[in-house]
This record gives structure tokens, sequence and C-alpha cells, in this order.
């Protein structure tokens, strides 16, 4: 094959001692996107599964287009509703994609190439986590970011929130959902707020979403219907608004075993208690904001979550929980779900510290039975 | 009965189940391999050219003079080949064919002690069979072992049927596992395939207070001896267990039937690599070259696709292993391999990727049926912290049972080595 021919030709030149030897990992992550390595196995079994990070992470951000397809498109829509215009199914896509592009490139240029120059520092390989975090970030973002902005937090997120722990699988809190934090704090009138949700807004139009609704003291009945908030054709972070694209990618990402259910159904159970206590309408507040969204493809970053299965099943109730807490109990914040998620980030290694020592403690109160039967 | 179901694990499917044939196969040359020993460092009996007899003592190990090793066959010393460091990697022997056999004398278990019993299996070379958990050693003669444990059956993928040697040796697994009871003061546990006939018949003949079976029943690793000792009795810091399989019992059941150290091993090939794999009868460490009708560019193993050694350069069958696995070498490059379907999941060596962090969790729960994190042990032992690997739970299992785990790793991380150098080191910094 003469693609393969031209790769093992130049190949050399990148390897220890040749003219571009500096520039190694970077040919490595282009080798290995193009061809899986022809390693074989070397120590213990025999066999690898045909599973490896780069197949993991693809499926994720697969998983994620339902939701990008969508969003692209309502970026048009409710533009075009707020001037009550009413246009073709292409020329609304063909709005979103123009305003969604340039996102895209800020996101995958900022961060691969913080991702890149870590990796050449460190002599180790590109990991393939990116690819997902920043799928990930123009999705939970207004549409109106300016753009020098979105730089700013993907360069935050990943030197911050991941290279200076070392790397993918190092990292404390979930990077996409940092650097919207980073935003949500440090420029919160251009992340909150009526103006934000829709591109180019009419001016007369209100452009408000259901949770910006709720905390201008707004009753249920202001809210969109159930059915528009469940399709998704309301105001809000680009990926988050159509729960159907959310649903049908959480459905693959569960069946690939890359989201664990016990996190999904804990967070659903944590979020539908805490609305019982408070007495707050349950399907609204399942449908608002980004509670879905956050609960497949944030709450289940393995990364970041709870490790332990049992853990797993505290860390997404309280996630649920705390939403509600939030949302309901907090007159500043109108959405809940980030923050509720990186601070359950933080409290994840504690909890499996503490499932761990329960095994631990099982474990020694054995040890101890047993000096005792051979005394 | 007690009846095990074990819920987690994963039956791994290759080409290549061997048939029910059977054919005899006597090695020209055989091979005793030191490395196949945890632990052990061997001093050598025997010098190139001497004649030896079956069992006689070719090397003992340094750290306990009383166990010997000793030749599967009759014949003459045709090499002792040697490694980096003048490590010896294996003692050849040239078969004769004369099968001339040194007699340690026919004996009823019964009427020996404890002693003279271990004596005999010391002399004979039969005792290295007898391995020890925690650490996976060669059982130590002055140990009192808690329990000892025989898997009856095998769960690893094209493993062979173990059925086949309890039924053409009846006589011999029985007064086996009367020899191995009276090693402890504990029980000996026969784990027994949940639908074997034939361990039933066993464990109604030999049955007793000190010999127990129980059944198991589940996916890979169901017939995985340390699965099997975490089901019925986890080890504890501070205790030994003992543990063999049938081809071993039978041997030691022999040793004292006949006198004689009966090196006859029942082995199957097997693999997608291999034409026409069935079963064979052969000696320990035989040479099987001649009966390897492989593809090119395949990989020989000595064992299962799981926890076998690379035998492709050498092709003399491992001490422990009654079983060898022929698969394709996966040297090749693909395009896209990443993001293409997937129809067969395993086929080839190739690894599916680079190593990576730990990113996925979860997956590793799902085939390691044991009550211990496996991520969080592993994680100790890469930083060799003692207090922390043995409260997670060290001593209750040994590399090949995080097999499946590393099979799985989308990190594509060498798991087994890691677990195994977490027990070196404790093994070396506690002794």
């Amino acid at each position: 094959m003469g693609l393969r021919n031209y790769i093992d030709k130049i190949k050399p030149n990148f390897e220890t001692g040749g003219k571009y030897a500096r520039f190694h990992s970077t040919f490595e992550a282009f080798e290995t996107f193009l061809y899986t390595p022809d390693k074989v196995t070397t120590s213990g079994s025999h066999i690898r599964d045909t599973v490896d990070m780069k197949r993991n992470l693809i499926t994720v951000v697969i998983a994620l287009i339902p939701c990008f397809l969508f969003g692209t498109w309502n970026i048009g829509y409710q533009h075009f509703l707020s001037y009550g215009e009413s246009v073709t199914f292409w020329h609304t896509f063909g709005y979103g994609l123009l305003k969604i592009i340039p996102l895209y490139l800020v996101s995958y240029i900022v961060g691969l190439t913080i991702e890149f120059v870590f990796a050449e520092i460190r002599h180790e390989d590109v990991n393939e986590g990116y690819f997902v975090t920043g799928f990930l970030i123009p999705l939970i973002m207004p549409v109106e970011v300016p753009l020098w902005m979105l730089a700013l937090a993907v360069a935050f997120a990943v030197i911050i929130g991941k290279e200076v722990f070392g790397g993918s699988g190092m990292n404390v809190v979930n990077p996409a959902l940092l650097a919207r934090a980073f935003l949500f704090f440090s420029y919160p009138s251009k992340m909150t707020g009526d103006s934000v949700w829709i591109a180019d807004k009419a001016d007369a139009y209100t452009g408000a979403t259901p949770l910006g609704t709720i905390l201008n003291g707004g009753g249920v009945n202001e809210l969109p219907s159930l059915t528009d908030m469940f399709v998704g054709t309301i105001p809000g972070s680009i990926g988050e608004t159509s729960k159907i694209a959310i649903l049908i990618g959480g459905i693959i990402l569960i069946i690939n075993g890359l989201a664990s259910c016990r996190i999904v159904v804990s967070t659903f159970l944590g979020a539908i208690s805490m609305a019982l206590v408070f007495n707050v309408p349950i399907c609204q507040h399942l449908l608002m904001g980004g509670f879905m969204f956050g609960t497949f493809f944030m709450a289940t970053d393995p990364v970041t979550a709870a490790q332990t299965n049992p853990g797993k099943w505290i860390y997404g109730f309280l996630i649920g929980a705390i939403v509600m807490l939030i949302r309901v109990a907090n007159p500043g914040y109108p959405e809940g779900m980030m923050l509720s998620i990186l601070l359950m980030n933080i409290f994840a290694p504690l909890i499996d510290w503490c499932v761990v020592a329960l095994n631990i403690r099982r474990r020694k109160k054995r040890w101890a039975a047993a000096e005792r039967r051979s005394k | 009965m007690d009846k095990i179901k074990i819920k987690k694990g994963l039956d791994i499917h290759l080409e290549g189940t061997p048939s029910n044939e059977m054919e005899c196969f006597e090695p020209t040359l055989c091979a005793i391999k030191p490395l196949d020993f945890i632990g052990i460092s061997p001093k050598m009996h025997v010098i190139e050219g001497d004649e030896v007899q079956i069992g006689s003592a070719l090397f003992h190990d340094k750290n306990n003079e009383r166990i010997l090793f000793t030749s599967p066959v009759s014949g003459k010393v045709k090499a002792i080949v040697r490694g980096e460091k003048r490590a010896i990697l294996r003692v050849v022997i040239e078969n004769d064919f004369k099968n001339e056999s040194i007699d340690f004398g026919a004996a009823n278990p019964n009427t020996l002690s404890r002693n003279e019993l271990i004596d005999k299996m010391l002399r004979s070379g039969v005792w290295p069979m007898l391995r020890q958990r925690p650490f996976a050693t060669i059982a130590n003669p002055n140990d009192a072992p808690k329990h000892i444990f025989v898997s009856m059956f095998d769960t690893a993928p094209l493993a062979i049927d173990n059925d086949y040697i309890i039924e053409n040796q009846f006589d011999a697994i029985k007064t086996g596992l009367q020899v191995l009871s009276r090693f402890t003061d504990g029980k000996v546990y026969m784990g027994i395939r949940h639908n074997s006939l034939i361990c039933k018949e066993l464990s109604n003949q030999v049955g007793n207070d000190d010999i127990i079976a129980v059944e198991f029943d589940g996916k890979h690793p169901a017939g995985n001896i340390g699965t099997q000792i975490n089901a019925i009795s986890p080890i504890n810091k501070g205790e030994v267990v003992w543990y063999c399989y049938p081809c071993d019992v039978m041997t030691i059941g022999k040793l004292f039937l006949t006198g004689k150290y009966d090196s006859t091993r029942i082995i199957a090939t097997s693999g997608s690599a291999i034409r026409n794999p069935h079963y064979y009868t052969t000696k320990i460490g035989a040479d099987i070259s001649p009966i390897l009708n492989v593809d090119e560019n395949s990989r020989i193993i000595s064992g299962n696709v799981l926890t076998g050694s690379n035998i492709t350069d050498d092709r003399f069958l491992g001490y422990h292993d009654s079983q060898v696995t022929v698969i394709p070498e996966g040297d090749k490059y693909k395009l896209f391999g990443w993001i293409r379907p997937v129809f067969k999941r395993f086929t080839d060596t190739n690894t599916h990727g680079d190593t990576r962090p730990y990113i996925m969790t979860g997956k590793f729960e799902k085939v390691f049926p044991f009550d211990i994190y496996p991520m969080q042990l592993i994680k100790a032992c890469l930083i060799k912290d003692i207090d922390q690997m043995e409260e997670l739970g060290i001593y209750e299992i040994d590399a090949e049972d995080f097999a499946l785990c590393e099979v799985i790793d989308p990190s594509k991380t060498p798991i087994q080595q890691i677990i195994r150098e977490g027990l070196e080191f404790i093994r070396k910094e506690t002794n």
C-alpha cells in the first residue's frame, strides 16, 4: 500500500536520533490515527480485546452526534423563530452550521495544540481524551459565547484541569465542565441571562431558557410544553436541549459500557427524591436545562466519577439531589447541574476511599477470626 | 455436595478446538526449564553427556536442597542451555526410548507416615507439581497447609477436557487424592464441573470428611484454582494453601501404585493456526516440534492463550502445561483499525492499540469474580506499597487471576506482569 510505504519511509526521521525526533509524539499520533500499530503481545495474555482507548472515545463522539446535529439545527430554528421567519430545513441547518463551526475550530485548535505540546515535552504518546472533551465543550456553551472567551476557557481547562495533574486519566474534575465553570464565574454576563442563548436574537423576543423563567419567578404554566422541552425546540446550551438526541446517545454509551448505568439511574433517583422533598414538578425539572445532558455525558465520565460500583450509586444519587437543591434553594444560579457534578467530582475519591475501606475492614475481620481459630 | 455459581467472567471462544482423536507421541528430546518454577535457583547434579534414567535428579533448588527436579525420560543429558548472566534456561535430555526408571518402591500410602510420603515425592521429583498460594511457588515440604485444592476442570480457552484423564486414570487419581489428604489438617477440596459425571463418581468413591468435592458452574475463570479457593475459603494473611491439577494427582498416584515416576502427560494441541488439533499422550517437557503442523508466522504457546508461555523459539512443553495453543501473530498494520467494525473479538496476537493511562472503570469488575477491587490492587502493586497490597487482598490472588482483566483492558497495560512483580516484591521483602 502506497501510504503505508510512505509512512515507513519517513518514520526513521521521527525516531530517536532522527531529524525531527522532537516531533515524535505528533508523528506517532498521526500514524496511529491512520493505522492501528503492528504491535503484538509480549507479556501475560497472548490475545487482547479489539477495544482500545481510541475506539472507546470515538464511540463517545458518535454518541454525541445526535446532540450535535439537533443543536446545530436548533441554533437556526431559534434564530429565525425570534424574527418570526419561517425558512427551509436546510436554510435553518446551514445557519446553525455557520455558527457552530467556528466554535469547534477554536475548541479543537486550541485544545489539541496544548495536548500535542505537552505530549512532546513529556515524550509521551498523545492521548485521545481531548477528542471527546473538545467535542463536548461547544455543546455546553451558549451559542453567543465570544470565540476569544472560548479559547481562554479551553486553554484553562486543558492546562489547569488536566495537564497539571498528568494528563488524561489523572484529572480530578471534568475538563469540559471546568471550561464552562471558568466562563460562568469569570464572565457571568456572557453565560447567563436571556440574550446569550439565541444567535443574533431579535431584541423584542424574550429568549429565556425554562430555568431562567423559573429563576425570575415564573410559574410552571409559563414554561414551554413538556413536548417542546423533550424534543428540544427551546433555547439553551447548544447540545442540551433535545432529550431525544441525548437519550439516543445515552443508549449508545450504555450499550457499549462507556457510561455506567449505575450512575445514570442513581442520578435520576437522586433528582426525583429531592424534587419530591421540595414538592416541585418532577417532569419539568428532569427535562429542563442540562440535567439529562449532564447525567449521560458528564456525570458518567469514568475518570472523574466514583470508580467503585457501590461508590457510583452514592455519587450519582448525590449529583441528582444537589442539582435540585441548587435549582430550588439557591436564588443566584439558574442551573445546578454543572456545579453539582463538579462538586461531586471533588468528592468522588472520598466516596471510593470509604467503599474500599469497608472492603479492607471486612478482610481484616476475616484475618482476625482466622487467627483466633488457629490459637 | 456444595454447589457454587460463579457469576462473573468471560468465556473466550477461539477457533481450533481439539478433536477427541488420541495419538501417542514419544519425544526424542525433553527439557526441564527452571523458569517454569517461580523463585527457584537451580544447582546442577548432572553435566552434559551424563546418562540418566527416568527419575534421575537433574538439579535441585538452592533454597531447599530437598526439592529435586528429575528426568522425565531415560537417555543422555544433551545440553544445558544458559541465557543471560548464565542463568539456566533448560536442561535437555535425549531420549534413548528404553524407558529405564529408578524404582522408588510401590507402597500403600496409608501404611506410610506423612514424612515418608513427602520424602518419596521429593526423591522422585514429583514434588514440584505441588504449588502453594500465595506466590504460586513450589510447596514448601516443611509447611502445614490450611487446605489443599485441586481444580478438576479447566475453563480456559480451548482447554483440555480433564474428564478424559480422570476416566482413564481413575485409580491413580484416587490414590493421589488420598496421598494429598495426608499433608493437611484441613481438607482436600476438589473443584468439579457441575455436570461432570465422572467427577461425581470419583467424589462418591473417595469423598469423605477429608476429601470434599465442590461443584462449580459458570464462565471462565470458574475452573481457575484461585477462583475456587476464594469461593471455598479465601486465604488470610499468614496462611498457606497448596494446589495442583488432575494430571499432577495422577502422577502422584502412580508413584505410589508403581513405585516409578511416570512423566506421561496428556496434552491437546489447539488453535486456529495448527492443522488437525487433537490429543496426544506424551512426556513432561517434550519437544513438540514434530507434531506441530503450523502456519507461517504463528505463535506457539505452551498452555492457554491467557497465561501460557511463548515457546515459538524453543518448542519444549512447559512443566505444568497440558495444552499447546497456536494462533496467528498479529504484526500487521490496519488502516483506520480503531474505527473499523469488528466481527471477531479474538483472533491473533495484535494488541489492538497502544498503552494508555487507566481511564475506563467498572470493566474489570465484570470479569473478576473476587471480593477485591482490581483496579485499586493493580495500582497498589504499581507503587509497591506492601501494606496497601495486603489490605486489598494480594494474598488471595495470583497473576493468572488477572488474565481476563488484562485481555479486556482498553488501556493495554501488562496487568499480569504488574501483579507478578507486586507478589515477587512482597515475597522477597518478607523472606
